[in-house]
């Protein structure tokens, strides 16, 4: 794929939100917030970062790999896989419907083009990505494997088994981003459960740690991504803590639990889409 | 034209705010009872109990299986812990820590399963498990209820932070018909005969009662006559209940939103070839997983209707 310039991925971010508000509105389910909080990781990641071919191939062999472990954030998954070639855009409006590859949470069991293994449980997807990183190197392939968690997700203790394995391992061929949004379904992570030190805490289980503190500033999410990459092949598996606003772009909806799986109304769309210029044409 | 239902409603509620009531009320009863939820308070129907008893409630966060072992724990200290989340996470998820410290340890921990089956909808497969009642029951020590509507949950509820024993209590999302009295008298273990008939037996769990009870109507608009009998609990099994009924009709059908492998229709199987093989049909899902959908889409989609319950009667007759 052509690298596209900073302005060009803007838009595309744009359209990515409205994908995500137009398809949970339609069924009045899902969750928008965080992938609205994530369409700069997303677009960066699929249109800039990740070598990939959206001709897909289940053993991404010969090219990058991303596991979505917070399979909630799908809407923003299906709508940046549809939008980089995976399927077609119209497709989009199936989601969550009887008898679509678009389930509501990412499967495997329908082939959707772009999913490698199904999440919706959370706290899975870093065992799995380690695995998969680690058959990249049994193969001698120097690709690497992307992952995305949310920070309520590593309250889960599986989270942990594996960030002890993968620094065992030396598993350096893996860049793992957390969502940090601090929101999560009941509240706040500080409330719910807090998460307190996630730098030190990931240091000391023997990760890199790198922070991108404008999360929703494509350029600096594009430079973290860079800097991540470049800190690949040292030893270490390598963590970016992504600092983000649940339910970016809409005013009504940023920095609150509240829209992490509320769907919008037609009067709260029609705002929302108000506030997001359509750039690439609606699905 | 209307069907002369033997029970009817007049209003439609989640069976898991019969849960959030009852346990607000068990709460106000008894000062050892306590709750546990990890992250899904509103989705459980916990906060009342929460903001009025903020001392005797632990949110865990996203951590179920810490919140097993943590209600154990309370348990051994005479508390008497309500531990709530989806049916996925507070089964398969945390099978291990269940069996060991729950039902092996035999602890006072009641289970309080959300969102079980096909009728959570749009979320999908993730997290509509089918195979719950299945692992839960295999459990020794486990005793394994799903109610059918807002009022029997909430009977439940009470009834089962008064029972010394580990407990799987299994409820649901979707808004459903409340057709049984609100001043039931819960028996844990007794399967309720709701209504009487002839020629073939009808058990009935959870939703599916509702549609058992639909089902009756259809099948005696054309003559037949159908016992519908609610299996709310599901172990240990009223064998005495179901034995009876069908010495009477002589055939069975069995109906729950579950798999057919390792559901309540393969205990009602077990029964029967042990004391009187009678031909039984199962309605429940067939060895698949879900998917995203309606609630009544994916119930008409997997089979899991009133409609196919008649079916499934007339194959049964068929057979004796
Ligand atoms: C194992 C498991 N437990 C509970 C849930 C229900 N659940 C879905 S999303 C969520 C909150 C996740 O928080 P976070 O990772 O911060 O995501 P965000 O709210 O920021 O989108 C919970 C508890 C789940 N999907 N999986
Ligand atoms: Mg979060």
């Amino acid at each position: 794929m052509e690298k596209q310039s900073i302005e060009q991925l803007q838009k595309i971010c744009t359209q990515l939100r409205r994908d995500v508000l137009r398809m949970v509105h339609a069924v009045q389910s899902g969750h928008p917030g965080a992938p609205l909080g994530c369409a700069e990781f997303f677009v960066a990641l699929y249109f800039d970062q990740l070598r990939h071919n959206p001709d897909f191939k289940m053993d991404g062999k010969g090219e990058d790999i991303f596991f979505l472990s917070n399979g909630h954030l799908s809407a923003g998954w299906y709508s940046v896989l549809a939008r980089s070639g995976y399927f077609p855009v119209e497709e989009l409006k199936t989601f969550r419907k009887i008898n679509s590859r678009l389930q509501g949470h990412p499967a495997t069991h329908e082939h959707l083009p772009g999913i490698r293994v199904a999440s919706g449980s959370l706290g899975q997807g870093l065992s799995v990505a380690l695995g998969a990183a680690q058959s990249k190197k049994l193969e001698k392939d120097d690709h690497l494997i992307y992952i995305l968690m949310g920070d309520g997700e590593l309250q889960e203790g599986q989270v942990w088994e594996a960030a002890m394995y993968a620094a065992h391992f030396g598993v350096d061929n893996l860049i793992a981003t957390v969502d940090y949004n601090g929101q999560q379904i009941d509240g706040p992570t500080t409330e719910v459960m807090d998460l307190k030190n996630l730098k030190a805490k990931w240091e000391a289980f023997g990760w890199e740690v790198i922070e991108t503190k404008k999360g929703n500033d494509l350029k600096s999410v594009l430079e973290g991504l860079e800097k991540a990459k470049s800190l690949t092949g040292k030893g270490k598996p390598v963590m970016n803590l992504l600092y983000t606003e649940m339910g970016y772009g809409v005013d009504f909806m940023v920095g609150t639990h509240k829209w992490h799986g509320s769907p919008p109304s037609d009067e709260q769309l029609a705002n929302a889409l108000g506030q997001l210029e359509e750039t690439l044409g609606d699905y | 034209m209307s069907l002369d239902l033997k029970f009817t409603y007049t209003e439609k509620k989640d069976t898991r705010s019969g849960f959030g009531d009852g346990f607000l009320e068990a709460g106000r009863k008894n000062p050892n009872v306590v709750g546990l939820c990890a992250d899904l308070i509103g989705s459980l129907k916990m906060g009342a109990f929460q903001k009025e008893f903020p001392e005797r409630f632990f949110q865990t966060g996203i951590a179920e299986a810490n919140m097993i072992g943590i209600s154990a724990g309370l348990a051994i200290g005479g508390k008497i812990p309500f531990a709530g989340t989806f049916a996925n996470f507070a089964t398969g998820r945390v099978y291990d820590q269940i069996r060991q410290s729950v039902a092996y340890s035999n602890k006072n921990v009641k289970i309080c399963a959300s969102h079980a089956g096909l009728t959570l909808g749009e979320d999908g497969a993730t997290h509509q498990i089918l195979e719950d009642l299945g692992m839960m029951k295999m459990l020794p020590h486990m005793t394994v209820i799903n109610p059918c509507d807002y009022n029997q949950t909430k009977a439940a509820t009470l009834a089962i932070a008064e029972y010394e024993g580990p407990v799987y209590l299994r409820f649901g999302r979707p808004s459903w018909p409340i057709f049984t009295p609100a001043d039931q008298k819960f028996e844990i273990g007794k399967a309720w005969k709701m209504i009487d008939g002839k020629d073939v037996s009808i058990f009935a769990t959870g939703h599916m009662v509702w549609e058992a009870n639909v089902a009756e109507a259809m099948l005696r608009e054309e003559g037949i006559s159908a016992e519908v009998i609610n299996i709310h609990t599901i172990k240990p099994l009223d064998e005495e209940a179901i034995l009876e009924s069908v010495k009477k009709t002589g055939c069975a059908v069995s109906a729950e939103e579950h798999q057919i492998n390792g559901g309540l229709g393969d205990a009602i199987a077990q029964t029967l070839a042990r004391n009187n093989p009678a031909p039984l049909e199962y309605v429940g899902v067939n060895d698949s997983f879900g998917e995203s959908g309606t609630p009544t889409a994916l119930l008409e989609k997997y089979g899991l209707n009133a409609a196919n319950i008649v079916k499934a009667a007339k194959k049964a007759l068929s057979r004796k």
